[in-house]
């Protein structure tokens, strides 16, 4: 008996707390991460945003997950029930599964596994069943084009991610997310340098700059957001694969797309942002999740600032932007950062 | 000791559950979901016998590419497979046969454990400690050296098939308007504008 509660039921309770202590913050995060969104659009389009319910609107959110989730769920006719049911269900998990690997500061990590970026490229790149398999389930035509769409795009962005990550793991020399932060204390501009604690200057966004910004773009059409929301988009397709969605169905793909938001804040900020580490040389007063989330909560307000510039891509042109210049471009880097590597004697392992 | 097994017989039976749901199954969108199913079953029994790397390639190019397109084009396409099924039997022959081929080869294999065991050795000669050489390391140097040669031709493979595959389906139409970006950008103002002093009752 002691040996199952020592060998068994004590690691797995630890696992467990670990796993609420990450799921339970993110999902508040996640929910006043919409209700951030709706202040600073209304900042940025002169308007006051949510500011009834609570003290500046902060309950919002509250108010808002309470209608979805007393309304009634509609399962439309002719829908696949199973398949309908599995879809918002699908991106939930995978939304929250990411965050598995994600160290939020040395050492804090639930799985600190060998392949961590590759862990987090898969499920991302998993994300795009949720979507399809809802817009099929629904029978619905508006729900399947923008399935389709998504389908598509989601796939085409992956690739020049892809590339992006490798000339991360060449300057890196390991798919260790902790590893790959820790060599951001003193990489890039630092090392030139010889400084040994680079603070902002090792990071690896000033050499590798333009693929930070190839990344960023190729996040916001991973996640489906603004400008590049074709699978949603409400002119043409009324609300795309959602369509025939309602209530708690509606709300995780809600849910979903956020903490994928999140998800892919994070990874920005971990490969070109210097993950936990303080922009101020040598400094460890603050905790390095503080920094962390900083980084995090600026990346957010780049998403919500892009949603409020930039006007819709058309679809050829999102195609064409993702095949056209993002793949030879990345591919050209990757070729261009080995070789720079490789002569300039900078390979790591 | 018990977990690692208890995790196999799990993820086995519900790949060969899935295999079996994948051609039983009446609804083809149903069949590629139960396979994407089974390939990311399959990622697990990768990750069990500590080959992460290839798990993760598995779910990534599998899962996250293939299986996409698979389940795009059954998607678009709207075959009554019912009346598909109806000359079933017309191909069993053919179908035993390639299961009986494939029969003999897993026989093959698992039996040279039994007949010979010193080729177990052999396979397991380029497959060093998890915990000195990671997988990643460990998978570079035997591909990147000692069949770097055998890498290529099969990076080449595949970039052929891509060209042939680009090639079939590229035709150019006459008379369709394509949007020239270069174009529009490289416009100034002189080219597209002009201002015109228009007098009063006389029109451009």
């Amino acid at each position: 008996m002691v040996e199952f509660w020592s060998a068994w039921l004590l690691p797995f309770l630890i696992i467990l707390g670990k796993i609420l202590l990450i799921a339970v913050p993110m999902l508040l995060a996640m929910a006043y991460l919409t209700l951030a969104e709706r202040k600073v659009i209304g900042a940025m389009q002169m308007r006051r945003g949510p500011n009834v319910v609570g003290p500046f609107g902060l309950l919002q959110p509250l108010a808002d997950g309470a209608k979805l989730l007393l309304k009634e769920t509609v399962f439309p006719t002719g829908a696949d029930k199973a398949v309908f049911v599995a879809a918002p269900m699908l991106t939930f998990i995978l939304a929250l599964i990411g965050w598995a690997v994600i160290p939020f500061d040395s050492g804090w990590v639930l799985a600190d596994i060998n392949v961590g970026v590759l862990y987090l490229f898969a499920i991302s790149s998993l994300g795009v069943y949720g979507i399809v398999m809802a817009g099929w389930a629904s029978n619905s035509r508006y729900a399947f084009l923008g399935a389709m769409r998504s389908a598509a795009q989601m796939v085409s962005y992956e690739v020049s991610i892809g590339f992006v990550i490798i000339t991360v793991l060449l300057f890196a020399g390991t798919l260790n997310l902790s590893e790959i932060v820790e060599a951001q204390s003193s990489a890039g501009i630092a090392s030139l340098l010889g400084l040994e604690q680079g603070g902002i200057l090792g990071w690896y966004v000033w050499p590798l700059f333009p693929m930070f910004i190839i990344f960023f773009i190729s996040a916001l059409a991973e996640t489906n957001r603004h400008p590049f929301d074709l699978p949603e988009a409400e002119a043409e397709l009324v609300a795309g694969y959602q369509v025939e969605y309602s209530s708690m169905t509606f709300a995780l793909f809600f849910l979903g797309e956020y903490m994928n938001m999140i998800l892919m804040s994070g990874l920005t900020a971990l490969l070109f942002l210097g993950g936990w580490h303080s922009p101020i040389p040598g400094e460890t007063f603050v905790p390095g999740v503080i920094w962390f989330a900083l980084k995090i909560s600026f990346l957010l307000f780049v998403f919500i600032w892009v949603r409020a510039t930039l006007p819709r891509y058309r679809y050829d042109q999102l195609m064409r932007l993702g095949w056209k210049v993002f793949l030879p471009v990345s591919l050209g880097a990757v070729v261009f950062y080995s070789g720079v590597l490789v002569y300039g004697g900078l390979l790591q392992g | 000791m018990i977990l690692p097994a208890l995790a196999f017989y799990l993820f086995a039976t519900i790949t060969v559950a899935c295999g079996v749901m994948v051609i039983a199954s009446r609804n083809p969108v149903h069949s590629v979901l139960f396979l994407i199913l089974a390939f990311f079953n399959s990622a697990g029994l990768f990750v069990l016998l500590g080959a992460e790397f290839l798990a993760m390639i598995l779910v990534i190019v599998y899962v996250g590419a293939v299986a996409v397109l698979f389940m795009f084009v059954v998607m678009m396409l709207d075959i009554n497979f019912v009346e598909l099924r109806q000359g079933f039997l017309q191909y069993l022959p053919i179908g035993l046969l390639v299961s009986f081929i494939l029969l003999v080869e897993i026989l093959m294999v698992v039996g040279a454990w039994v007949i010979a065991p010193e080729t177990a050795a052999v396979a397991a000669a380029p497959t060093p400690d998890p915990a000195l050489r990671s997988n990643v390391a460990a998978l570079g140097d035997l591909v990147y050296t000692r069949y770097v040669y055998l890498f290529q031709a099969a990076g080449m493979i595949l970039l052929v098939a891509m060209i042939g595959a680009i090639v079939l389906t590229l035709r150019s139409r006459p008379g369709v308007r394509r949007q020239r970006i270069a174009d529009q950008i490289s416009r100034t103002r002189d080219s597209s504008v002009e201002i015109k002093k228009v007098q009063p009752g006389q029109g451009v």
